[in-house]
């Protein structure tokens, strides 16, 4: 087996043959699979999920995970928010030429064992090579399929005032990993990715309790953004607090040289959820049965419902509120 | 860590917040009107819109921003240079992140690089080197931005390239000093400052005594701060009670960071690298000796010198950058905030920067 990859290896021939065999299917324990040309999975649910996203982090390997855990976490925890249960996932590569092979392996292996810890099979896949300069070392795209949970509880509609807003841990400590990660930044700081499946621990609340009216995992933009995603798309003024809101000390020390915001910062294994406040109790208990849920907690409520536009108020420890907005462009470092 | 603690204590927070307001309303009840403080430093005018203060004290105190953000007073020529010098394909160019999207007269750094342009983010001058070193056969030019704070760093990269004897580096030096701003600021009589918030960063290079000028020379107080809410209210406190004492001194309230002489370390890396300049500032124009440039021993790592090109004159546009950053006008006040500016699409570097007194209104204090 050679050591990198090449362009021929993305030809269909013999090299992309080898590569699927000692490489994917090694790793995904493909069996019947890969002798049709799309993967048989039995539905037997009325309404399923689907859910794409493509994953080009930067670099590859971090503090707490990889590109390829990324992928496969970030896919599922999409479909687990969602309310369904994830099934299965595809896996596209656009491999660089002169990859390092152990490298792909290290990534591949990460992916199976996300997959694994989450039930659920890793069914298609596509491998492309392009040129060197073409990409960055690797790209992978996931699609993921899930049926919906039998009790398909979640209640968006059902949003009132008074209802609380749950994190299901610490915020940043992904944007702050990936951050101190690339070997420029210099920050010594030894904040892990929270990259993990949370299909257990959410499959658990939707098994056992009642009065989740909405969750989404704030991967990209942050708590804030996912929250004024959510009052906008739902209509209703929610106000958080910001003396509330679990953030490490590392993370926000590294924010405060940086000038980045931790609301804004993108999280990997974490919810945010909107839940009726009489079982709220009940749900941070069963949160916190898990590791991925051990620092939940309430950081607001719901204050107005019927709100067309829909916003966020942060509650400063000086008493006074002000509105969080979407993120803007980029997060920069600052000069000093 | 108790300290630390204290500092982002609610109720101490809001204990120091009354502490302000009774301190303002004394100030109100001896001069007639509400004190206008300016914060130098667009570290502190962020963390002040932040935090909320502004929102807090807004019957109480006037709070202005100052021009201390480095990204909003580089001049639009320094980007057309940059981007000017981008377009041999031999040349890397390196600069700090913010410094990316502030618009020069037609494109912005950020712009020219995803034209193909090899225009990098660092996050030291330092580490310029390394691209230096790792690539041989091409130029690499570093846009040397920023106050006292960022210029030590500036001449120990000088001092590091010769050490390491790398020839392929220079710097584009646009760099500001905090002190001519201020005088002419205070000499043009153009805005009321009762007081200064001063920078508690550049003051960690510069020393307390560097700031005696003001009391001295124009009769106004100064209070050098930290940066947490609690030490920025404390500053604030601290200002108001020398106004109403009638007392022009200068403060030094971060003193676990701050000494009177400054730090002598860096001070002596900028006198033995770089000598005084005229410099222009965006939005205000050339201040004599308001900038360092490299001295003429060291002219090889001088992308001005080394490179030739020229600068056409700035495009003039309705951004009112320049009146904020002297504290003459708020960010709403120009015709352009949140109607065609905004950090998606900056018509002004006040809107870029993580600093800049308009990104802080838009970001923290704008209601739609």
């Amino acid at each position: 087996m050679a050591k990198r990859v090449s362009l021929a290896h993305g030809e269909g021939g013999e090299l992309t043959h080898q590569l699927i065999n000692d490489v994917f299917i090694k790793a995904f324990n493909h069996k019947e699979q890969t002798k049709f040309d799309s993967a048989f999975i039995n539905i037997t649910s009325e309404r399923m999920a689907v859910t794409t996203d493509s994953y080009v982090v930067n670099p590859l390997f971090f503090p707490g995970g990889d590109i390829g855990k990324l992928a496969v976490t970030g896919t599922i925890n999409d479909l687990a928010v969602s309310g369904a249960i994830p099934l299965g996932i595809t896996a596209g590569f656009i491999i660089e030429e002169g990859f390092l092979i152990s490298d792909l392996r290290k990534i591949v292996q990460s992916m199976a064992i996300e997959a694994e810890k989450s039930g659920v099979k890793i069914v298609a896949g596509d491998t492309k090579v392009v040129e060197k300069g073409s990409a960055d070392g690797v790209f992978i795209n996931t699609t993921g399929i899930g049926i919906m949970h039998r009790k398909d509880q979640l209640k968006p509609e059902t949003i009132k005032t008074g209802d609380s807003i749950i994190i299901s841990g610490t915020i940043g400590d992904h944007g702050i990993a990936i951050l101190s990660a690339r070997q420029e930044l210099g920050l010594l700081t030894d904040v892990k990715s929270d990259c993990a499946v949370l299909t257990h621990m959410i499959r658990n609340l939707m098994d056992y309790s009642e009065g989740i009216r909405i969750m989404r995992d704030p991967t990209r933009g942050g708590l804030a953004t996912s929250l004024v995603e959510l009052s906008e798309d739902f209509g209703f003024t929610a106000e958080i607090d910001d003396s509330t809101i679990p953030i490490r000390d590392d993370v926000h020390g590294a924010c405060d040289i940086l000038g980045f915001d931790p609301l804004y910062l993108a999280n990997e294994g974490k919810i945010v959820m909107i839940v009726d406040p009489s079982k709220e109790i009940e749900i941070l208990n069963r949160l916190k049965e898990y590791e991925a849920g051990r620092d939940a907690c309430v950081i607001g409520r719901i204050v107005e419902c019927n709100d067309s536009k829909g916003k966020v108020l942060l509650k400063t420890p000086l008493g006074t509120t002000r509105r969080l907005h979407r993120l803007s462009g980029m997060l920069l470092p600052r000069i000093c | 860590m108790e300290t630390l603690n204290l500092l982002s204590d609610p109720v101490y927070a809001k204990d120091s917040v009354d502490a302000v307001i009774h301190a303002a309303n004394r100030f109100k009840e001896k001069y007639g009107r509400k004190a206008v403080l300016m914060e130098v430093c667009g570290s502190h005018t962020m963390a002040i819109a932040k935090s909320g203060i502004k929102t807090r004290l807004k019957d109480d105190v006037q709070l202005i921003a100052g021009p201390g953000c480095p990204v909003c007073v580089t001049d639009q020529e320094s980007i057309d240079s940059m981007i000017q010098l981008s377009q041999e394909s031999n040349r890397i160019l390196c600069t700090f992140g913010d410094m990316m999207r502030v618009p020069g007269s037609k494109f912005s750094l950020m712009q020219a690089k995803t034209e193909g342009k090899d225009i990098r983010v660092v996050y030291s001058p330092l580490d310029t080197l390394k691209i230096a070193e790792q690539n041989p056969d091409k130029e690499v030019i570093f846009l040397g931005i920023g106050f006292e704070t960022t210029i030590p760093i500036l001449a120990l990269t000088i001092q590091e390239a010769m050490t390491k004897r790398i020839k392929n580096f220079s710097i584009w030096m646009t760099t500001k000093l905090v002190e001519p701003v201020l005088r002419n600021l205070l000499e043009s009589g153009q805005v009321k400052v009762d007081g200064f918030i001063l920078p508690g960063q550049v003051s960690v290079v510069l020393g307390k005594n560097r700031f005696l000028y003001l009391a001295k020379d124009y009769k106004i107080p100064g209070v050098i701060s930290g940066f947490e809410p609690v030490q920025l209210l404390r500053g604030i406190y601290r200002l108001l009670n020398l106004l109403i004492d009638e007392k022009a001194e200068i403060i030094n309230d971060y003193t676990y960071a701050v000494k009177d002489e400054g730090n002598q370390i860096a001070q002596n890396l900028i006198n033995d690298y770089l000598m005084p300049n005229d410099e222009g500032w965006r939005g205000i124009g050339i201040i004599p000796e308001s900038g360092l440039d490299l001295k003429e021993q060291y002219a090889r790592f001088d992308a001005k010198k080394k490179f030739n090109i020229t600068i056409q004159k700035p495009k003039m546009t309705k951004c009112r950058c320049g009146e904020i950053i002297r504290g003459l006008i708020s960010p709403e006040d120009c015709s352009l905030f949140n109607k065609g500016c905004s950090p998606i699409n900056p018509i002004g570097p006040c809107m870029v920067s993580a600093e800049g007194t308009c990104a802080a209104h838009y970001q923290y204090m704008r209601e739609e």
